[in-house]
């Protein structure tokens, strides 16, 4: 296999909530074009782990890099980091004030300064690949859930991230809009994005995954191909998640 | 029509001013200094505890002798007044936004400041307009209050003009009317702007 750069580069990372202690020693590593799909029982630490990585979370220790640079929140500048990583919530956030357009153009004129011309040109290709170029004027509250979900992908590409976060991307969509959210982040794993995915979609982490991690309470119990993980998982706790959710 | 224009006068600036510093402190209340939650609890606490009267009384005594009108010790009288439960109206209007909204915007590179400029307050501005404009309807009301320090507007002028005439009813009768109607013409026009300006509420 051939070597590529590593995006991200997590080093026993500790995080707590009060007494709570989320996320103990973890460590993982995602190369350059990978898709690695982070599953696990609600509570495990997954999305606090990706909402470490952009730092909406602060860590407690140990170091977080991302493309060959150490992220210190007092050293470096967050807002620059956040820019080439893309974030997905369950929740879109959607901006519901501004209208589609309005949404993905906003980080592009606001805080790259692209004119604005340029940047509209871009969002209407962007939003012509998530299907969505006939919405471009409507405002969110007119749209489907998937749709949204659709929107906010398109919103976060709009700043040419580098790497992209889901964070349960399609747990708050009803179960028929849930393909489509799905067929576009798979679109995007084969044009070469790194992403690394929070989801409870089995049938993506088979399908689109390189790397399945499996969390349990704050630690990374396994890691492995999509096939080594759900056909012949070594650890007992992977088994018993695997058998409650397939 | 003079005390009208007067008491509209008083009413639109003391509210303008009162939403720029009440404003301010919200974001008193909000940030995470201790220091500055502690000026603002302090600052609404006293404004609000105090009736207006005297703080216009206050105003009046302590700045005419600094050679400022009673036109703007009864204006920044009602401002300071306004600005406090200003204030509360928009800590609170700003506290009703999904901090989804905020995260979602530094997902996105930008700053708070930013984040804040484009994304939450615009929201919270227009959530909290119905609030603003009862505020202001209270503030108009309120403005009759300058009559005590002899500022012509409308109370004023009725209450000086029924004595004079001995038809104090009379004239406390129209002005009433005065202020309903102009009541009413700006609920009109609150209503109008929250129907034009819904638009994209989640």
């Amino acid at each position: 296999m051939e070597q590529r750069k590593v995006m991200i580069n997590v080093n026993n990372l500790n995080k707590s909530f009060g007494e709570l202690h989320v996320l103990k020693d973890v460590n993982i590593e995602v190369h350059e074009q990978d898709v690695v799909v982070l599953i696990g029982a609600s509570g495990s630490g997954k999305s606090t782990l990706l909402r470490c990585l952009n730092y909406l979370e602060y860590k407690e220790s140990g170091t977080i890099t991302i493309d060959g640079k150490v992220i210190e929140p007092d050293q470096t500048d967050l807002n620059k980091v956040r820019q080439e990583v893309g974030m997905v919530f369950q929740h879109f956030n959607l901006f519901p004030h501004k209208t589609v357009l309005e949404n993905v153009i906003e980080a592009p004129v606001m805080v790259k300064k692209i004119p604005k011309e340029e940047a509209i040109e871009e969002g209407r290709a962007l939003l012509k690949k998530v299907g969505l170029a006939d919405k471009e004027h409507v405002y969110p509250s007119k749209l489907s859930g998937g749709q949204k979900q659709r929107v906010a992908i398109a919103r976060s590409l709009a700043m040419k991230p580098k790497i992209m976060l889901f964070d349960e991307p399609t747990s708050a969509l009803d179960p028929e809009l849930v393909g489509e959210v799905l067929s576009t982040m798979k679109d995007l794993a084969k044009e070469g994005m790194t992403m690394l995915v929070v989801t409870h979609e089995m049938g993506f982490a088979r399908e689109a995954a390189d790397t399945v991690v499996y969390m349990h309470d704050g630690k990374i119990v396994e890691k492995g191909t999509p096939s080594d993980i759900f056909s012949q998982p070594k650890h007992q706790r992977t088994k018993d998640f695997l058998g409650t959710i397939l | 029509m003079k005390g009208l224009l007067l008491t509209l006068q008083i009413t639109v600036v003391s509210v303008l001013i009162g939403t720029i510093v009440g404003l301010l402190f919200a974001f008193f209340k909000l940030s995470n200094s201790k220091i500055l939650n502690w000026i603002a609890n302090v600052y609404i606490a006293i404004i609000r505890g105090t009736p207006l009267i005297v703080q216009i009384f206050f105003f009046y005594f302590g700045l005419a002798e600094l050679g400022i009108s009673s036109y703007w010790c009864a204006t920044l009288g009602l401002a300071l007044h306004n600005s406090a439960y200003i204030a509360e109206i928009f800590r609170g209007s700003i506290q009703s936004i999904n901090k989804g909204q905020l995260e979602a915007g530094r997902s996105l590179g930008m700053s708070t400041a930013l984040a804040m400029r484009r994304i939450v307050l615009p929201q919270a501005f227009r959530r909290a307009l119905p609030p603003l404009g009862n505020q202001f309807i209270i503030g108009l009301k309120d403005s009759s209050l300058a009559a005590f320090i002899s500022s012509s507007e409308l109370f004023n002028v009725a209450t000086t003009q029924g004595s004079r005439t001995f038809e104090e009813m009379t004239y406390l009768l129209i002005v009433a009317i005065y202020y309903l109607v102009l009541v009413l013409l700006f609920t009109l026009l609150v209503n109008k702007l929250e129907g034009k300006i819904s638009g994209g509420d989640e």
